[in-house]
């Protein structure tokens, strides 16, 4: 039921490493960490979600303001590795359509 | 009547609490031999009816308690849950919902609401009961063929 964070700095690219999982009491969490990335004019922002075992609508909040963000900020948002159950959200919302999202066979490097 | 067992659950309105109904709900659906993605679904829609509870019936006072009740039948799950908190325009709120549209500027998109919708699309019923505080009753058949032919229609009482 907890959610960790690490980000690892590159040459205008951010990657965030989460896991756990996501729901109401643990988004703000991710949301602190994953704006301020996104406002970094021309970054490259990648959320590794591999060990992310749960999410819910609370996470398409965050992930869906944090694109916004990107595009105030000439950013770019990529999802990563992306559990089967949790990608099967971003589909029923339609919002794989809008969000870049590279989903690895569970296992496998895509 | 048919025979049921039936699990209460009450909880502080907090969000730190979701997580606790999820393993409760896992737990009960595991015992009655409902299948891996299934489980996942109930999950999602428990949390996403507490998550309601929690952010729009209190308005972050943190007063007021939930309460959850699982009806365990034979060939289905019946949870209820329930706050005591403000009602919601039930209206406007299904007015929002539903999936995104391909091409809806990024700017138009909502970073909420979603949860109602999460539930419509991965139970079997729902009923949202909006007179005094938000009862949401949700129900999932243990296999797919026990749904009746309007079986995902959702039914609101005002």
């Amino acid at each position: 039921m907890n959610l960790t964070v690490n980000v690892v700095e590159e040459n205008e690219k951010s990657v965030l490493n989460v896991s756990g999982e996501i729901d109401a009491y643990t988004a703000p969490k991710l949301k602190e960490s994953l704006l301020p990335l996104t406002k970094k004019e021309k970054n490259k922002v990648e959320v590794n979600l591999e060990n992310v075992t749960y999410m819910d609508s609370t996470g398409l909040g965050v992930f869906v303001s944090a694109l916004k963000s990107t595009k105030e900020n000439n950013s770019t948002l990529t999802l990563l590795n992306l559990q089967d159950r949790v990608l099967r959200i971003f589909k029923i919302t339609g919002l794989d359509e809008v969000i870049t999202i590279r989903a690895a066979i569970r296992g496998g490097n895509e | 009547m048919e025979r049921f067992d039936f699990v209460e659950l009450k909880i502080p309105a907090e969000a730190e609490y979701v997580g606790v109904v999820r393993l409760t709900m896992s737990g009960i659906a595991n015992r009655m031999g409902f299948s891996y993605e299934d489980i996942e679904d109930l999950k999602v829609a428990v949390s996403e009816a507490i998550t309601n509870a929690v952010t729009h019936a209190y308005d972050d006072t943190g007063q007021g308690e939930i309460t959850i009740g699982f009806g365990i039948y034979d060939d289905h799950l019946e949870i209820m849950i329930a706050d005591r908190g403000n009602s919601f325009n039930m209206q406007k709120v299904r007015d929002e919902i539903g999936p995104y549209e391909r091409d809806e500027p990024i700017e138009n998109l909502r970073e909420g609401g979603f949860g109602l919708f999460l539930i419509e699309a991965l139970m079997d019923e729902v009923q949202i009961n909006n007179n005094y505080g938000v009862i949401v009753l949700m129900k999932k058949y243990l296999s797919e063929k026990e749904v009746d032919f309007d079986g995902d229609q959702v039914s609101t009482t005002q």
